[in-house]
């Protein structure tokens, strides 16, 4: 939400140090700096050989925010939404400073945009049912996602599977959104308010579509609507989920299984349509076939004597 | 159970003060009567700006218990609710340690606690910031080098207004202006429960020469109490009403 803030950069480790933990007692080596976030900056560590992504900040409130809804995610059952959480703990510096970090499982995967460009276009319905698959077991738990965004996802190689990275807009249903991003925020676009509810996360799913295909970024005009609309029917990748993509845009679905259950049945009709053709193909060929072999013994026979 | 009530000062200025009292002793003075004061100072692309003038801005907020940011224009929207939310997240902590402390003793803080504890105090902290009734008091230097910064100020805080409500508590904003057409304040939008339209008002002020910020905060400070003053009058007359 303030990632363009004015702000003093403040780098806490360095590549090469070991920290450990006040409370635990568990020992990291830190490897490289991941990235920097609003709220803290995320390493590449190791723990028993093992590398995994430690996040550390000064900010007790929103690191202990975070913390909470890893914990809540990771007890959902069956799935697996967001990293799992490893171990929290605090680290005090050698100046006496204390710090506030979080180890979790690292994922590992290609930037969504970077993947569709290389593997091709084809891949966004597999996607649209993979990410709504996952916004509706995270919607029946009572939780909305908040800030959903391109940066926020991650294509693995296993699979390939996309997944969300960072949780920390993750808000309790009813309650104010806790972290957005202008773009994806329906607020912004005076399209609903920031009430955490399933439409919510739905809005900024059909935003994170827009701009997989349109890197271009556009700013809010008068007639939102319309311009969204204008938007999605420019992208040809998006032609088949059009109508769908336009009721989430105007809040009409009350939950991400209905969007899934039409966005399924559109990416099935397409795939029989396919079917049909490929399977109408061959007696095409053999009348033809045929009708040619008669032609020429009819041909042939007028100039038989 | 009650539900309580935050107050805060929003004050968003770009310059300096230079009229009047020191403000950070009229902030100091605020956060004794329980209003937390934020400070938001705009920054210029232009020029590059003496950042030595606008570390006025950290020592009020620092005085008024509240939070302070610099920032240019155009993330203006995104740092005026992420002061606000701090601060509220800040204030309500604050309430808790005090409680923690008469708990576990003297220094003890939250962030003495261990992880896991942690947790639980700070999801019962988000639980009183999303319930809690909020007043919100804009205070708004309209001095002459404002004046083209002024629609983006108002998109920031309709923009707040959404972000607020769709909390839970409830929420009253008011916008003040300083310097005033004849006094050091005035008032430029009451009390209500959302800002939306605010243009017309907007375009209405007149930029003057002197930035009088302490004189400001301490009048805003006496518009806080006045409401609630008017309030208590209200409410004495509705139980003696009912009394009757």
């Amino acid at each position: 939400m303030m990632k363009r803030a004015w702000k003093k950069h403040d780098f806490v480790l360095t590549p090469g140090m070991h920290i450990r933990g006040k409370w635990n007692g568990n020992r990291y080596f830190i490897k490289r700096k991941l990235g920097q976030g609003a709220i803290g900056t995320v390493y590449l560590c190791v723990r028993n050989g093992q590398e995994a992504a430690l996040k550390i900040s000064e900010k007790t409130a929103s690191m202990t925010t975070e913390i909470n809804v890893l914990k809540t995610l990771n007890k959902v059952q069956g799935k697996r939404l967001g990293p799992y959480l490893l171990d929290a703990d605090d680290w005090v510096s050698p100046q006496g400073k204390t710090y506030y970090f979080y180890v979790m499982e690292y994922i590992q995967g290609e930037s969504v945009p970077s993947f569709l460009q290389s593997r091709g276009y084809e891949w966004i319905g597999v996607f649209m049912l993979q990410l709504l698959d996952d916004l509706q077991k995270l919607h029946e738990t009572g939780w909305v996602f908040g800030d959903l965004k391109i940066d926020n996802l991650i294509v693995t190689a296993s699979g390939p599977r996309i997944r969300w990275i960072d949780v920390g807009g993750t808000t309790q249903m009813g309650r104010a959104i806790k972290e957005y991003t202008e773009f994806y925020d329906r607020g912004y676009w005076g399209l609903g308010t920031r009430r955490a509810e399933a439409s919510y996360d739905l809005f900024s799913f059909v935003m994170v579509f827009l701009s997989m295909c349109d890197p271009n970024p556009f700013a809010r005009t008068n007639n939102a609507i319309q311009h969204l609309c204008k938007r999605i029917d420019a992208i040809p990748a998006l032609k088949p989920y059009n109508s769908c993509l336009k009721k989430a845009i105007m809040g009409k679905y009350t939950s991400s299984k209905q969007m899934k259950q039409e966005i399924e049945k559109i990416i099935f009709e397409k795939q029989k349509r396919r079917q049909q053709i490929k399977e109408r193909f061959p007696i095409l060929v053999e009348s033809i076939g045929l009708f040619m072999l008669a032609l020429i013994y009819y041909l042939s026979s007028l100039f038989l004597p | 159970m009650k539900r309580g009530t935050l107050k805060q000062i929003l004050l968003i200025t770009d310059g300096c003060s230079n009229k009047g009292e020191d403000p950070s002793v009229a902030a100091a003075l605020a956060y004794e009567q329980g209003i937390t004061v934020n400070v938001i100072g705009i920054l210029d692309e232009r020029y590059d700006e003496d950042l030595e003038g606008l570390q006025e801005v950290e020592e009020i907020a620092s005085a008024g218990g509240g939070i302070s940011q610099l920032v240019y224009q155009q993330s203006l929207t995104e740092t005026v609710q992420m002061v606000t939310k701090q601060a509220m997240t800040q204030t309500l902590q604050g309430f808790v340690n005090k409680e923690l402390q008469q708990i576990l003793g003297a220094n003890q803080t939250m962030d003495d606690l261990e992880p896991e504890k942690r947790g639980e105090i700070m999801e019962a902290v988000e639980d009183l910031g999303e319930t809690c009734d909020l007043e919100v008091l804009v205070l708004l230097d309209t001095s002459a080098s404002m004046h083209d910064k002024l629609p983006t100020v108002q998109e920031a805080l309709i923009d707040l207004s959404v972000s607020l409500n769709a909390r839970i508590g409830r929420n009253r904003f008011s916008i003040y202006r300083f310097p005033g057409k004849r006094k050091d304040l005035e008032q430029v939008f009451a009390w209500s429960p959302q800002i939306d339209e605010i243009t017309t008002i907007f375009s209405k002020l007149t930029s003057g020469g002197v930035t009088p910020t302490g004189p400001a905060i301490r009048e805003a400070l006496y518009q806080f109490s006045r409401k609630s003053l008017l309030r208590r009058f209200r409410k004495n007359d509705e139980e003696g009403m009912e009394k009757a």
